[in-house]
């Protein structure tokens, strides 16, 4: 293999699939990078075995072949090479080096075959449907701050994908849980996603194709079975194995008839949350809402150190509640909600609370309390 | 013993407690059972330890058993939970497997342990010790710490008069018997218990602490397992004495913070109080098998029953878990030992064995395991535990059928009610 490359597109394509290499692998290829060259592109290939992204980057190709190098290596190498320089990427397969040359620098890496390179086989994918990449940021976004890490409840570690028919339309669906909060959003369903199957996208997945489409205006297509799910872009294919598992009944534990409406200042109600919780206990991050007609206190009690009250101006009228929950947990489902006013419903001190953005029904989310 | 210093006597049958007397046998009542030290009146810190523990409940239970040997533990497979004097006698000791036991003494009485009925016994004694005073530490079923410093004015004995006290009431009460050791800290308090086992009263003064230690196996001192043993071995260390004569600074260090035990236990310095609250750490329980056991289905019926006992000691300790461990043995006594997190802290059964027998599922590879534990690491308060959960909207419902399932238990016993994969393994996926 023989080519030359502009380092600035190199170094793109390689922030790209270097970011799926783990840091530690007891499999020495998967720290490895498979650099092709064929017909004027190199395609650099990089998986941990449950996800695979390949992206293809134009060069001038001198003579065929691949080869694969440690991935975080080489990208710190070429991280460090001057902006604007033409690189020269070769390797024979006699020495098994790959030889990266540009100017006065030149660097010479260990390789391991390209025979060994793990392929994802991502069988058939029957499903093929298109989103706008701004569509599918959406969902993920605002979702993914609610994936569960808890190892025993694996079906939890990622966002739960499916379409669903309603009377106001079809829609596609992303839903994430941790027990403590929920975070479910919808968008019109997209043309050929009708016969999917509910999926759940693992959150490294999730996060990687989320780096892809920063940014981006164009369209991602997405292909599913119910083991594997591609998302193909314009140069770059991202292919994962999904969680096998069932996730939970959510719809259960949406509440439909919580009467004690709140509407609050979104920034308002953050901020004043952030504020009082300086002082709350790590562990327990508790702040409690009272709510009396019209006014909402935040405070925080803290038998170390100390407590804090804040007064928030809202529109409330279901008579006396006091309810706790966790500090983070209003901040981050704060921290998604765009428009001005969030709404948040509730039933008790106990039960399922309904958060929502007052300007977009597509998205809500669900809190439990916490006792206070 | 000091010299110089006046010796006083205690007898432990009438209390009486004065200069010691020239004879055998008491002045006042004439029981031979005297103890006489330099320091009994000066001494508070005690360590009372149940004779034989589980065998004595046995035997009180049991009379017909009183003269014979009697061995409490589990199982063909099990160990020596606790051997009656008799039984010793032949040999046997706690912890031994019971085929050695066996071995030794082939007509003792070998009874299944009844814990429930142990702990209840032993709410009994603690509840006499509490009587004496607030600061009792119990070390587990059997043993504790009291501290009766400046109890004098309330009881109007001394501490010594008041222990006699409280072992001869426990006999009285109970129909078992306890050792005492007296001292001035915990390490040698629970050394002295030992000293004058069954019905013992053993005192450990201060001016005799250093040379009495001297002779002792460096192993005593708390915190000194197995490993720092040996390390110390290499080092030329095996008695007490040989660390007395080293200077704090080498041991700090050579040994680093152990050092700085050592050197001061050494010395006979104790300076641990005595903790009503004794905060556990962990709650775990371990089953070996009859036969070894290597398939999941067998596995996880014995896994839910430890889990429903781990369960049950954290709702008595009124604490819940925020982690498990799971414990493996294999037929090579090979062990494997697995931990996971909780999503949120929980004292049910449930959610321990969930949790568990997802990290059994990964052990389960044809190896053939002998014996299998679960423990409670990360232990906490329980109020936040066991909140509603988006995702498991059945959780609370299951909650609440494990609490009617403890309420019925309590009422008719462990046995009144349980769940099927405890008793049959559930039958092989498909």
């Amino acid at each position: 293999m023989k080519l030359t490359i502009e380092r600035s597109a190199l170094l793109r394509s390689l922030g790209h699939v270097q970011s799926v290499v783990e840091r530690r692998n007891t499999i020495p290829i998967l720290s490895n990078v498979q650099l092709v060259a064929e017909a004027g592109a190199l395609a650099l290939t990089a998986t941990d075995l449950d996800l695979a992204i390949v992206e293809q980057v134009p060069a001038q190709v001198a003579r065929p072949g691949g080869t694969t190098a440690p991935a975080h290596t080489l990208y710190d190498i070429v991280r460090k090479l001057p902006d604007g320089c033409q690189i020269e990427l070769s390797s024979s397969a006699d020495n098994g080096r790959l030889t990266v040359k540009t100017g006065a620098s030149e660097f010479s890496l260990a390789c391991l075959p390209r025979e060994d390179f793990p392929v994802m086989n991502e069988g058939e994918l029957p499903h093929v449907f298109h989103l706008a990449c701004r569509d599918l940021r959406r969902l993920v976004e605002k979702t993914r701050f609610a994936i569960s890490s808890e190892e025993t409840r694996y079906y939890l570690n990622g966002i739960y994908l499916h379409a669903k028919s309603l009377a106001e339309g079809n829609v596609l669906r992303a839903v994430a849980t941790d027990g403590h909060r929920l975070a479910r959003v919808e968008m019109p369903l997209p043309e050929g996603a009708a016969g999917m199957p509910g999926v759940i996208v693992p959150r490294k997945t999730v996060n990687e194709t989320f780096k892809l489409m920063e940014g981006s205006e164009g369209a991602v297509e997405l292909a599913l079975s119910d083991s594997k799910i591609r998302f193909t872009f314009d140069s770059i294919v991202l292919t994962s194995r999904l969680i096998e598992g069932t996730f939970p009944d959510y719809e259960r534990v949406i509440p439909t008839d919580n009467d004690k409406q709140v509407e609050v200042d979104r920034r308002v109600f953050a901020e004043a949350v952030d504020r009082v919780s300086t002082i709350s206990q790590e562990k327990s991050r508790a702040v409690k809402l009272a709510l009396t007609k019209d006014r909402m206190v935040l405070s925080v009690n803290s038998p170390d150190s100390g407590s804090a009250t804040e007064e928030v101006a809202v529109g409330y009228d279901g008579g006396q509640l006091e309810v706790g929950f966790n500090s983070r947990y209003l901040l981050d489902i704060a921290a998604e909600i765009d428009g001005e006013n969030a709404q948040i419903l509730l039933a008790d001190a106990a039960s399922p609370t309904l958060i929502r953005d007052v300007s977009d029904a597509s998205a809500l989310y669900v809190l439990m309390p916490m006792r206070v | 013993m000091a010299q110089g210093q006046a010796v006083t006597e205690l007898c432990r049958d009438c209390l009486r407690l004065a200069p010691a007397s020239p004879g055998a046998r008491c002045p006042a009542c004439g029981s031979p059972r005297l103890l006489r030290h330099a320091e009994l009146d000066r001494l508070s810190l005690a360590h009372l330890d149940s004779d034989a523990f589980y065998a004595a409940v046995e035997k009180r239970d049991r009379p017909e058993l009183r003269d014979r040997p009697v061995i409490v533990g589990g199982g063909r497979r099990g160990v020596v939970s606790a051997a009656c004097y008799v039984a010793r006698t032949y040999g046997v000791r706690s912890a031994m497997p019971m085929f050695k036991a066996l071995q030794a003494c082939p007509h003792a009485s070998v009874i299944r342990p009844d814990m429930a009925k142990y702990a209840a016994v032993s709410r009994h004694v603690r509840t006499i010790l509490l009587s004496a005073t607030p600061l009792v530490e119990p070390l587990s079923l059997d043993e504790a710490f009291l501290d009766l410093t400046g109890t004098e004015a309330l009881h109007h004995r001394q501490p010594a008069q008041t222990l006699a006290a409280l072992a001869e009431r426990i006999e009285r009460e109970i129909g078992i018997t306890v050792s005492v050791g007296l001292s001035y800290n915990k390490f040698l308090a629970k050394i002295a218990s030992e000293l004058d086992k069954p019905r013992g009263f053993a005192v450990i003064g201060r001016s005799e602490a250093p040379g009495f230690l001297a002779s002792r196996p460096v192993g005593i001192i708390f915190g000194v397992g197995q490993a720092m043993q040996r390390k110390l071995a290499a080092d030329g260390i095996r008695l007490i004495g040989e660390v007395q004569g080293r200077e704090r600074g080498d041991l700090v260090a050579r040994y680093g913070a152990m050092g700085e035990r050592l050197w001061a236990f050494a010395r006979g310095h104790d300076t641990r109080p005595v903790d009503p609250a004794g905060e556990r750490r962990s709650i775990s329980a371990e089953t070996t098998f009859e036969a070894d056991l290597a398939d999941r289905a067998s596995l996880e019926a014995v896994l839910w029953r430890l889990a429903e006992k781990v369960s049950l000691g954290l709702k008595r300790a009124e604490l819940a878990s925020e982690g498990v461990a799971l414990k493996l043995k294999t037929a090579e006594f090979r062990l494997r030992t697995r931990h996971a997190r909780l999503a949120a802290p929980s004292q049910l059964a449930e959610q321990l064995f969930a949790a568990a027998a997802a990290l059994l599922a990964r052990e389960v590879d044809g190896t053939r395991f002998r014996l299998i534990g679960l423990g409670c690491d990360r232990l906490c308060p329980p109020p936040p535990a066991d909140a509603a959960d988006l995702a498991d909207p059945d959780a609370g419902k299951r909650a609440a059928a494990e609490r009617a399932v403890d309420r019925l238990r309590e009422r008719f016993g462990a046995g009144a009610i349980g769940k099927g994969r405890g008793v049959f393994p559930a039958r092989p996926p498909r």
